[in-house]
């Protein structure tokens, strides 16, 4: 089943086309690596797909919903953090499960479960009722990708969510990304760690507004001749015109 | 060229310690760098040696000038490019370096051999305001902003986070030039294939210094044989893999688990994962890298 569906989206700004006819198609329960040069339209495209902003021309839907008439639907049903801002830095862990649990409307035993099952996956006890500004940066990512899911959406897209983490954190990060495709959230996720490309089941790399490329790890490597997802990235996105 | 001796930082009335106890010298000419996670302490020790944090205990000298006595001297003679994009988003490409020129007595024109091969990549946007630059460019005008005034001494903090890799190749490139005339530089990155890069480096981890050497000598002192292992369903492998009585450490690294065992042959291992319904196996000795290395001290394997 496809949970996001992309045709020839186009976003522009003035005579600027930052997303230029894009097509591509997301399945459920499937982690899809969306890579790009910076520059190259990654975050205005995936503003479109998360329902903030109206595409140019083309179409789109994202968890059954069209992202020009039904943007608010599409924010009900997914799941979004980046690496920049995803929680209230002045809240507690706990204070920031309700804020969530709120916006999401979820009742007080979904809360109420949803906030142990945290607490005990990321063996919180002692820092539920810190202040999120006092956990190192790897623990804060990965609370905010549980936080992100806890209203369990069915796509949840992650804006570089690993960058600066420590490798070991990094990894347990993906753990938690896993667990997430394996109870069938699809995971959206961007990032400049090429080898977390290849955890992805499939990866798009965007150069000047196109989807450049778009298939299995494996499959991108083998049709590039390159040994690494580094090489096969490198190739691409060195010709790109824009941007740098 | 760079010296600290048992630097420590803390913050909150010493509830924090960021820095613990850190010393490593750079030579002149050298490109040093910090490797190390976000919250490691690689900040304080830039924004110590730039002379715009004291030290709360122990000391350090720049180009021969004392961090804490000799602040003056030193914030003329380095030149530092600090992690968060800290130019005037308001004043244009030009403006900028201008201003920079300025405030250290001298003109672009006197300097413009400096920044000559990064600043003519940014000169078709001279007069575009600086917030309204690429990520790319940004990072180019910050670097050529630190460099007009010629610093004996470069500080880099983390200038190529969240760039993508054709610009952080790029970025390295003019690195290499610059220590080519002769430029000390330290610089850190949370990106440990960039480690290989450099002349030297530190590992660093929630302020304490797990290693110094160069990239080469610390994958060479690896203490143990290090295996690669995929096969078509890289998940059930790894809990798999994690299961295996002798396992060591075991992480996945792209496409291959990397994996080090406790006891016991690399063939046993091998015919454990046969009893267990994968296809497409595949183990074999692998050299490490430096994130291997990174992971290995970290968890004090």
């Amino acid at each position: 089943m496809k949970v996001i569906s992309v045709d020839k989206l186009t976003k522009t700004f003035g005579s600027f086309t930052a997303v230029d006819h894009i097509s591509f198609d997301v399945n459920q329960g499937e982690i899809f690596g969306f890579l790009g040069a910076n520059g190259a339209g990654k975050t205005t495209a995936m503003k479109v797909l998360c329902g903030l902003l109206s595409p140019t021309s083309g179409s789109a839907t994202v968890a059954g919903y069209d992202v020009y008439r039904q943007p608010n639907k599409i924010k009900q049903n997914i799941g979004y953090m980046s690496q920049k801002f995803s929680l209230y830095e002045d809240l507690t862990v706990l204070e920031n499960m309700n804020f969530y649990g709120g916006v999401y409307n979820l009742n007080n035993e979904q809360l109420n479960t949803q906030r142990e099952q945290l607490i005990n996956r990321l063996d919180l006890h002692n820092e539920a009722k810190k202040r999120v500004s006092e956990l190192p940066l790897g623990w804060k990512q990965k609370v905010a990708f549980l936080v992100a899911i806890m209203h369990h959406p069915k796509i949840v897209f992650l804006d570089e969510p690993t960058g600066g983490v420590d490798p070991i954190t990094r990894r347990q990060f993906w753990d938690l990304i896993y667990e997430a495709a394996a109870n069938d959230i699809t995971v959206f996720v961007t990032t400049h760690y090429m080898d977390e490309a290849e955890y992805c089941n499939r990866v798009s790399i965007m150069v000047d507004g196109r989807i450049d490329a778009l298939d299995a790890p494996a499959s991108l490597k083998t049709k590039f001749s390159a040994d690494t997802m580094d090489e096969v990235f490198y190739r691409l996105a060195r010709g790109a015109k824009r941007g740098e | 060229m760079i010296g600290l001796r048992n630097i420590t930082k803390t913050y909150s009335k010493g509830s924090v310690l960021a820095v613990d106890d850190v010393s490593f010298f750079v030579d002149k000419g050298e490109l040093f760098g910090l490797i190390g996670p976000d919250g490691a302490g690689k900040t304080s020790i830039f924004r110590m040696l730039t002379t715009l944090l004291l030290p709360t205990s122990g000391s350090a000298m720049v180009d021969g000038y004392d961090v804490a006595n000799d602040y003056k001297e030193i914030r003329r003679t380095v030149g530092y490019m600090p992690g968060k994009f800290s130019l005037y988003q308001d004043l244009s490409v030009e403006e900028n370096l201008h201003f920079f020129a300025t405030m250290f007595n001298t003109s672009i024109a006197e300097n413009y051999a400096m920044v000559k091969d990064i600043y003519e990549q940014l000169a078709p946007f001279k007069k575009r305001r600086a917030g309204a630059l690429s990520g790319g460019m940004k990072q180019k005008l910050a670097l050529c902003c630190a460099l007009i005034h010629k610093p004996t001494v470069l500080f880099l903090d983390e200038p190529t986070t969240g760039v993508d890799v054709v610009s952080r190749r790029e970025f390295w490139d003019m690195l290499r030039r610059l220590k080519s005339q002769g430029i000390t530089i330290l610089v850190s990155t949370p990106y440990m294939d960039e480690a290989v890069l450099c002349e030297r480096i530190a590992l660093i981890q929630k302020g304490r210094i797990l290693s110094i050497d160069t990239p080469q000598n610390i994958v060479d002192s690896f203490p143990v044989a290090l295996y690669a292992a995929k096969s078509d369903g890289m998940n059930a492998l790894l809990s798999d893999a994690r299961a295996y009585p002798h396992m060591g450490s075991c992480y996945a690294f792209g496409e291959y688990l990397h994996l080090t065992l406790k006891e016991g042959s690399v063939e046993d291992f091998s015919r454990y994962l046969g009893t267990k319904k994968h296809s497409n196996i595949e183990v074999k000795s692998i050299k490490p890298g430096i994130e291997d290395c990174f992971i290995e001290r970290m968890t004090g394997n």
